[in-house]
């Protein structure tokens, strides 16, 4: 199996992650909602901005990830 | 009046037509919003956006709160004067200010509100009032497992006793403090325009006249 899928189910089972998920949302509702004055494109802009930020969280644990397995 | 002008590409419900905005008073809307997040966009008459803001940032700081039990917010411990984390807390504004009065009280050498008279060495965690900063003093903490342990101080049994949420509390209500710096500036600047390469002139001016 590829090391980054390998090590899936782990962080799923880790709950400590979902703490980040409210987080996220404000973040990116309140960082949106600071670039725009209307709700529409506010969260138009919140959703790609979460968007962003689950997936830099993504690859940089996948980075991390790989590093531990290297190591 | 001051006055915010947003590209017409900022806003969907306008196309082709920039947006102006007026900031009503912007250093008091600017106070406002420190003080309550959300309320100096209600001044203004951005009531969407306000209510927005509020429930945010006041969500995410309550919940840091709650999972902290309580006791995350404060502004001192017995090696630092004003510890770093309560900068960003600070940012919070009304909410976080009652850890300053806090640490004014145990500087004098005063109980800090809400705090019963206790034996020293017998604290429970609910005898110690929200906002207090932690004692230097030896405590004893039990754990799910009754198993009785000794703390150096008041901060460790904290940390503890509610281990992991402890940390994640503190970050709460410190991304909540952050946040509400940007609701301070766009509440006395209007929203954040970043000029792109394709509408060099299609930026956002302000007009404090």
């Amino acid at each position: 199996m590829i090391p980054s899928l390998a090590i899936l189910p782990p962080l799923l089972a880790v709950t400590m992650l979902w703490y980040a998920a409210p987080l996220i949302v404000v973040v990116s509702l309140v960082c949106a909602a600071t670039r725009h004055e209307f709700m529409q494109p506010i969260l138009s802009h919140a959703a790609r901005f979460a968007v962003w930020i689950v997936v830099f969280m993504g690859l940089f644990m996948g980075m991390i990830s790989l590093l531990d397995w290297w190591a | 009046m001051a006055t915010a002008v947003l590209p017409s590409e900022y806003n969907t419900l306008d196309e082709g037509e920039p947006l102006e905005i007026e900031l009503k008073q912007p250093w008091l809307a600017a106070l406002l919003a420190w003080l309550v997040p959300g309320l100096g966009h209600l001044y203004q008459g951005r009531t969407g956006k306000g209510l927005l803001f509020f429930v945010c940032i006041m969500g995410a700081f309550w919940y840091g709160m709650y999972l902290g039990g309580g006791h995350v917010v404060y502004a001192s411990t017995p090696e630092q004067d004003l510890r770093w984390q309560y900068y960003c807390q600070l940012g919070a504004g009304g909410v976080a200010l009652p850890a300053l009065v806090q640490r004014s009280r145990v500087m004098d050498d005063k109980p800090p509100f809400g705090q019963p008279a206790v034996e020293p060495g017998k604290l429970t965690d609910d005898e110690r009032p929200w906002y207090a900063p932690p004692r230097n003093d030896q405590v004893q903490t039990t754990d799910d497992s009754d198993n009785i342990s000794r703390q150096p101080n008041e901060l460790s049994r904290w940390i503890v006793d509610h281990n992991p949420h402890f940390e994640i509390g503190t970050v709460y209500t410190m991304i909540a403090g952050l946040l509400n710096l940007l609701v301070v500036c766009d509440a006395y600047a209007g929203p954040l325009v970043i000029r792109s390469k394709d509408h060099p002139e299609g930026d956002s001016s302000q007009d404090n006249s």
